[in-house]
């Protein structure tokens, strides 16, 4: 082996080209492991056909235990570097300008594939990232699962790796305090899908090297992406918002059904924060899109480190229990949770006591009763492209306030609620600043607007 | 210089649509109708209009590219799948890139003047979105010195065209230039918005210019010169038109009012293998131009239209220097000016050209002489500008490659 303690630190003044030649994404084949391999790959890649780097190697270990997984994670890597290489074919035609034999765009964009391809090891074993200097951890939000798995590659790896993991709820310090990593790890928290969310949360602890912050800042600009950083409370920011905002949608719709059906509630919560919040979708939509099984989960992960505070929702468990759980299909497609869905429109609600599903259409009297928006004009689409979104929304809230409906009431709640959230996340600290938070809904969530703004005063 | 030694004219033209972006048929992930739907919708309506495929002689037709966007050569063979009539008849593909078309009309007048025919179906066509853009353009590189493909733009004929652009903002300025370069896109989609087959037929963009002014050119993610309206569009499409003698004439029965007549044309190439001697001027235009108009026995000053072959409106500002009515560096004010507007001194491109009408390439050069036999005999619908008595002639200029084939020709009412 080349290494003994002399070279100890030569493993922390890497170049930023030297970390990336040896990598593993752990959990590759899974739904966020995918899109950081693919980023990953075409980071490696496009240094790889640096002319200063000719002759070096790189290499990408897909690691998953499913190979079947990997069999598929193939399929999708070739089927997407085929489309961003066909849309990078004018910068790729530069990088390829020594390749006299690649004149055609199609030879280059072939080329292209082939040398990104070429970087990828496929593996079902973990053996492969004992080489590695970088490790990207995605596999499932499981604390002590990532600490065993970090372990055991850092007993074996003689190349002191950092450790990305792209948990969304598991306090950095305590994987690297029981993993024992010595402050090379970093919270890089990916929004999903990887390869078209702009936002990464980055989370560092007082022992996170300096350097591996550095290389985090240096790899998601060259990823184009948007950080915003947070601090090491489980949850993070986006969680931090999502669960309590869902939880908040739980509670309000199981209050509602003292004076309807639950499903008429379910019903009446994911319209309101869908039409009245002006959100991309509704809040119950955007549970099942995550999955009940992962939410349920991530507030799991969350609860033990909140002090005073329940992040708990039985109705969650009891559909869990039943088998309802959302989430994709392998294929991308909706799995139906507690909507229905039918080419990824929602178009029924569950009734939660009997597991049946009551049409949308069976519900034309809820709409009623939530009344009319103070403006039909203002949808979600609409409003992320004008410009006077304040002034828009000031007047909009500003005739939600003094309308006397039940949907005007549960929306300005809502939006207090949200508002609310947002700012314990600033005074708990989690959050930097108010500006961090509204990034993280507006990028990662994709919202119209931050929770932390004045409308519902 | 081709001096005519009979009568010759043109009569039943027949455009299909051009299908593309910005038709409200046109779906990029949706099966859309190949070749053979084009060759046959626009060759049966000029069969009809001229008493059926029994008073045909010949057959041509100008395709550049089928073999790749269609992987389909041998185009001559589908004129009997138009009219059964056609079988064993003569019929021949000719190509020359995107003056495909316009080799095929001097095919026919060739035919004509030979004497071996006296009704030449003349047809133009292409079908292009069988594939992404990006590898279009590897396509319609073929254009070009394949010895130059490596080195050139990945797309490579908008980066011919911006090296030109270029070579003209930094000799006339780039302000200047852009002015008028954006006119001629207001202009052209103006006029095809006048044109039911029109691509740009649906545009309704409130303010052209603004629009124009805001798209910045970016080499970054296309050409360093040129943004995408300045470009023509990727389309689909045939046109049809009979090219025939006094004799010809006689035997379909279309009365002479009804008939364009070819007073004369020009036709030449530039050497492929080299650059053009100066960027700033397309001087293979202004050569077979010149030629057309002399044999003709005219100046420019007697056409009362001109379709020109604006594949990217740099082409088209250049062309009104290449023709004569802009002396060099002129032609931005010239357009700017509004010269070339349908309403203006020298109404260019009255449906919309390569740019607003759409750029079926080796369909273009026969889509013009349509344009052309629908303007002189009255049969441009809302398109329809007025033709003097003063200026009766008009004048089609397809170019192919980077001003490499040209074909010119002079037209009036029969």
């Amino acid at each position: 082996m080349d290494l003994n303690i002399n070279n100890y630190t030569n493993y922390h003044t890497m170049t930023y080209e030297e970390r990336l030649q040896n990598v593993t994404v752990l959990g590759a084949a899974g739904k966020m492991g995918s899109g950081i391999l693919l980023l990953t790959a075409i980071e490696m890649a496009d240094l790889m056909l640096k002319p200063e780097n000719k002759g070096k190697t790189f290499v990408l270990n897909a690691m998953d235990l499913s190979n079947e997984g990997l069999a598929g994670l193939m399929q999708y890597l070739r089927s997407q570097v085929l489309k961003i290489a066909e849309k990078k074919s004018v910068t790729l035609r530069k990088m390829y300008h020594d390749r006299r034999d690649l004149i055609e765009n199609s030879d280059i964009i072939e080329q292209y594939i082939l040398d990104v391809l070429s970087i990828v090891r496929p593996t079902s074993r973990i053996e492969a990232a004992y080489e590695s200097s970088l490790i990207f951890e995605a596999v499932s939000e499981n604390k002590d699962l990532k600490v065993k798995i970090f372990k055991e590659i850092d007993d074996n790896n003689n190349h002191e790796p950092w450790f990305f993991t792209n948990t969304s709820s598991v306090p950095i310090n305590i994987l690297d305090r029981e993993a024992n990593l010595g402050g090379r790890v970093i919270g890089f928290h990916f929004y999903n899908p990887p390869a078209i969310q702009k936002l990464v949360e980055l989370i560092w602890t007082d022992q996170t090297l300096p350097e591996a912050k550095e290389f985090a800042y240096e790899y998601a600009k060259n990823l184009r992406k948007v950080v915003v950083p947070s601090n090491d409370y489980a949850g993070f920011i986006g969680n931090g918002h999502f669960m309590r905002d869902a939880l908040h949608a739980i509670t309000e719709a199981e209050k509602l059904s003292s004076e309807m059906s639950m499903p008429e509630a379910i019903y009446t919560m994911n319209k309101v924060s869908q039409d009245f919040l002006v959100r991309p979708m509704g809040i119950f939509q955007l549970i099942d899109y995550v999955g009940i099984d992962v939410v349920r989960f991530i507030m799991g992960v969350m609860n033990p480190f909140l002090d005073d505070e329940n992040l708990h929702s039985p109705l969650l468990d009891k559909l869990f229990d039943n088998g309802v759980k959302g989430g994709q299909n392998s294929d991308g497609s909706q799995k139906d949770g507690f909507l229905k869905y039918e080419r990824g429109r929602p178009l029924a609600v569950i009734n939660p006591e009997t597991k049946e599903y009551i049409g949308f259409e069976a519900l034309a009297h809820i709409d009623e009763k939530l009344g009319a928006s103070p403006d039909p004009g203002i949808v979600w689409k609409k409003l992320v492209r004008i410009k006077n979104k304040e002034e828009v929304l000031q007047k909009f809230y500003g005739d939600m306030k003094a309308f006397d409906t039940l949907g005007a009431r549960l929306a300005i709640e809502y939006g207090r609620r949200s508002n609310a959230i947002g700012k314990a996340l600033v005074a708990d600290n989690v959050a930097h600043k108010d500006e961090d938070v509204n990034t993280v809904l507006l990028t990662g969530f994709f919202h119209a607007y931050g929770p932390i703004n004045n409308y519902f005063d | 210089m081709t001096k005519l030694n009979k009568k010759i004219y043109m009569v039943a033209g027949y455009n299909t649509i051009s299908m593309g972006t910005g038709r409200s048929e046109f779906h990029p992930k949706k099966p859309r109708p190949g070749l053979e739907h084009y060759v046959k919708e626009s060759g049966q309506k000029t069969l009809e209009m001229i008493g059926g495929a029994d008073n045909v002689d010949e057959c041509v037709v100008g395709n550049f590219m089928a073999a790749r966007f269609n992987k389909q050569a041998h185009i001559g063979g589908f004129f009997p799948m138009i009219d059964e009539k056609l079988q064993y008849k003569p019929a021949m593909r000719v190509e020359g890139a995107c003056a495909s078309g316009g080799l095929a009309l001097v095919s026919a007048i060739k035919s004509i003047m030979a004497g071996t025919a006296e009704v030449v179906l003349t047809m133009g066509v292409e079908v292009q979105n069988t594939m992404k853009a990006i590898y279009g353009a590897d396509v319609l590189a073929g254009a070009g010195w394949y010895g130059k493909r490596k080195d050139g733009h990945a797309f490579f004929f908008p980066g011919q065209f911006s090296d030109r652009a270029g070579s003209y903002y930094e000799k006339y300025g780039y302000d200047y230039a852009r002015e008028g370069m954006g006119r001629w896109f207001r202009n052209a989609v103006e006029n095809a918005r006048l044109c039911p087959t029109a691509q740009e037929y649906e545009n309704k963009v409130p303010d052209l210019d603004a629009l124009y002014k805001k798209l910045k050119p970016n080499g970054a993610g296309f050409v360093d010169n040129l943004n995408v309206l300045d470009c023509s569009k990727v389309s689909d499409g045939a046109s049809t038109i009979a090219v025939v003698s006094e004799e010809g004439l006689k035997r379909i029965g279309i009365p002479m009012e009804q008939a364009i007549e070819v007073v004369a044309f020009g036709h030449k190439v530039r050497n492929i293998t080299e650059d053009p001697p100066d960027p700033t001027e397309l001087t293979c235009i202004k050569a077979t131009a010149k030629e057309a108009l002399d044999s003709a026995g005219i100046t420019i000053n007697e056409l009362g239209t001109v379709e020109t072959h604006d594949c990217f409106s740099i082409a088209g500002v250049l062309g009104t220097e290449a023709l004569g009515f802009a002396k060099p560096g002129e032609g931005p004010k010239f357009v700017a000016e509004g010269n070339t507007a349908r309403d203006g001194m020298i109404p260019m491109n009255t449906t919309g050209g390569l740019i607003g009408w759409g750029h079926p390439t080796g369909g273009t050069g026969v889509h013009m002489a349509v344009t052309m036999w629908e303007q002189l005999t009255g049969n441009a619908g809302d398109a329809q500008i007025e033709i003097k008595d003063k200026k009766p002639y008009g004048l089609t200029i397809n170019m192919g490659g980077d001003d490499v084939t040209v074909v010119a020709i002079v037209y009036k009412k029969g």
